[in-house]
């Protein structure tokens, strides 16, 4: 193995061993099938569903069909929401987990991170059960004598809101958390000693030095949301498709792996234009945090 | 308003069950240089935290400005910290970390420009506004911090360590900087540092602090030339000590008498009886070594021989055995380096001044 050093120059940093499983991997797997579906996104569906090869950009003029639109902005619309509310929900929590004792610190965040234990797909349907008509939300809220009448929840974009922002509010307090708990608490004194009561605190110390954190929590909750498959199935059935559902939907229902494929690169690349735009206005403006 | 920008009275801290600050009262006159001197641990960083407000005490009383500020929280406290690791805003350039205090009290903005600029030309950093923490030297930092503070004309301006994290070089000269900036500034400083040097020279008043209580308040003179316990005596300066009995007392000087050893003569303190157990201190630079054999106006002259030599460019050391149990030092400016100094073994006369000798009864 060839010493490295932090000398090295930017030459023997494009090489370097270590590199070659995860290289292999990622381009075995990730990029070789993606290069795949490129190109069947050019190609055209054959009269039983295979794929014909011949070029056409067929498959991306169909996304501009306002039926298709509207499932894209469903699903932009719905992932921004998660992404808001876990941040609003996840801000506080990560605060007051990375400012508490330390021992408390390790048990907090165990708990942030318990319902990984169990497979997503059943704390989904677990979902159901307490969104549905007759579901344990509704129960108790009949009982309480806070509604006279059942609400509908389930299979509406509700239900699918509070599925995403339950499934990935852990991908937000994480990032959050371990920004936060680099802060040197002296600065958050410091703004206080200079008169600034708790709001300036927040918005003129706290929350510009944990950038970093709100832009890595809020891609890790963003990017998974467009494309939530599994939860918008379940929770919000055939009225409410996302982009995950019109996916799955055109490769294995339609059969149409073309379109299918178009549609996922389309998602890729409003995707990856959000993330771009996002990144250009400052979100991940390089923060030298000092350590005590 | 009174006189005094800070009055302390009967201060208690608890940290758990540990006292941190056991029943301290102190007070500090306007336009005062004030320190809290102590080990690590002797709570006086506890007393800074509570006079910035980000603790409130068990029981006691804390005035600034003779207004009561023990449940006042720190954003409405008259007083600024200079933090120990300055707690600059890392993502701030230099001049919006000084406006932070103003433009958070809505100061209007041509006035904001005006004063941040009048500050940071005091502490001699013009041209760095633009500037982000990351991009000065740690003694750039350190003045921008104290701008920060500066800046807003507190009532008092509190610094934690101010000049820690400097070499020993920038230090000294950082010592005689503030000193001059709060002299220039008008403002009351409150300063805490384990560094008793520091606190000797920038001070107008010191207070000697050790497990939670202050030992003794008053000018560095009077601090480093009537200690009124070991404790002060050993951690202000140096000093050597010996046990002895006190043989006979007069007004002005009392006579001590140390086994092994001829009747020493010292200073008297009037509290002092006939019998007592005391502990003799003398300064290191009060003593006189010398190869003649005779008194010469000295009120002590002691037989000794030199053990270790020490030579630090300003300064002789000098290590002698006074008897079996007993090892002082002299310290003997260089002031003629042409002059022989004196060698291990060799046999000398130690002399000094009744004066010179400081009686302590604890």
């Amino acid at each position: 193995m060839p010493p490295s050093s932090p000398n090295s120059t930017d030459r023997r940093h494009l090489f370097s061993w270590p590199l070659v499983p995860a290289v292999l991997w990622m381009g075995a797997f990730f990029a070789l099938p993606l290069l795949v579906v490129l190109a069947i996104s050019f190609a055209s569906r054959g009269p039983y569903g295979g794929v014909e090869w011949t070029f056409s950009l067929t498959n991306y003029a169909l996304i501009a069909d306002p039926l298709y639109l509207k499932i894209y902005g469903r699903s932009l619309w719905l992932a921004a929401a998660t992404t808001a509310i876990c941040l609003l929900i996840g801000y506080p929590l990560a605060y007051y987990i990375a400012r508490a004792p330390k021992q408390w610190q390790a048990i907090w965040l165990l708990i942030v991170i318990i319902p990984f234990w169990t497979n997503f797909l059943v704390r989904t349907y677990a979902w159901m059960f307490i969104l549905r008509a007759e579901g344990v939300l509704n129960t108790v809220l009949l009982k309480t004598g806070l509604i006279h009448a059942s609400i509908d929840i389930l299979y509406t974009d509700m239900a699918v809101l509070i599925g995403l922002v339950y499934g990935y509010l852990p991908f937000m307090v994480l990032p959050l958390y371990a920004a936060i708990e680099r802060l040197n608490p002296s600065l958050v004194e410091a703004a206080w000693d200079l008169y600034a009561d708790g709001w300036s605190v927040l918005w003129r110390v706290i929350f510009p030095l944990t950038k970093t954190g709100v832009a890595a929590g809020c891609l890790l909750v963003f990017i998974p949301s467009v494309g939530a498959y599994i939860t918008p199935d379940l929770l919000g059935g055939a009225r409410t498709m996302m982009a995950g559902n019109l996916i799955q939907h055109e490769y294995l229902v339609i059969r149409d792996w073309p379109f299918g494929s178009a549609i996922s690169f389309v998602l890729m690349a409003v995707v990856l234009l959000g993330v771009m735009l996002y990144f250009k206005a400052g979100g991940a403006l390089d923060v030298e945090e000092e350590r005590r | 308003m009174g006189t005094y920008s800070i009055e302390v009275r009967d201060l208690v801290k608890f940290h758990g069950s540990t006292r941190a600050l056991d029943h301290c009262s102190f007070s500090v006159k306007h336009g005062e240089f004030f320190s809290l001197v102590g080990p690590s641990g002797s709570g006086k960083t506890s007393t800074l935290r509570l006079l910035a407000g980000f603790e409130y005490p068990d029981h006691g009383e804390i005035l600034i400005e003779g207004r009561s500020m023990n449940r006042t929280p720190p954003h409405h406290r008259p007083v600024n910290l200079v933090f120990q690791n300055y707690a600059l805003f890392p993502h701030l350039t230099v001049f919006k970390n000084v406006s932070f205090g103003l433009e958070m009290r809505h100061v209007a903005p041509g006035e904001i420009t005006s004063r941040v600029a009048a500050a940071l030309a005091m502490v001699r950093l013009q041209g760095k506004e633009t500037r982000v923490p990351s991009q000065l030297s740690g003694g750039e930092q350190q003045r921008v911090a104290l701008a920060r503070a500066l800046v807003n004309r507190p009532a008092v301006v509190l610094l934690d360590e101010p000049l820690g994290a400097l070499d020993q070089q920038l230090r000294q000269e950082m010592q005689v900087e503030l000193k001059t900036i709060q002299e220039q500034a008008g403002l009351t400083f409150m300063c805490v540092t384990h560094h008793q040097e520091e606190a000797l020279t920038m001070s107008d008043r010191l207070a000697v602090m050790n497990r939670g209580r202050i030992l003794q308040i008053g000018s560095p003179r009077e601090i480093y030339e009537s200690p009124i316990s070991t404790f002060v005596a050993t951690f202000i300066g140096q000093s050597n000590q010996m046990a002895g009995r006190v043989e006979a007392v007069s007004a002005a000087t009392c006579r001590i008498q140390v086994s092994g050893l001829p009747s020493i003569l010292a200073r008297s303190t009037g509290a002092l009886t006939i019998g007592d157990s005391v502990t003799l201190i003398v300064r290191p630079e009060r003593i006189e070594l010398s190869r003649e054999s005779l008194h010469a106006g000295y009120d002590n002259a002691i037989p000794a021989r030199i053990e270790k030599v020490i030579y630090n460019g300003s300064e002789n050391q000098y290590w002698f055995r006074l008897t079996d149990h007993i090892v002082w030092k002299a310290h003997e400016l260089n002031a003629r380096p042409d002059r022989k100094g004196f060698v291990p073994g060799e046999s000398i006369l130690v002399r000094w001044h009744a004066v010179d000798g400081i009686v302590l009864t604890e």
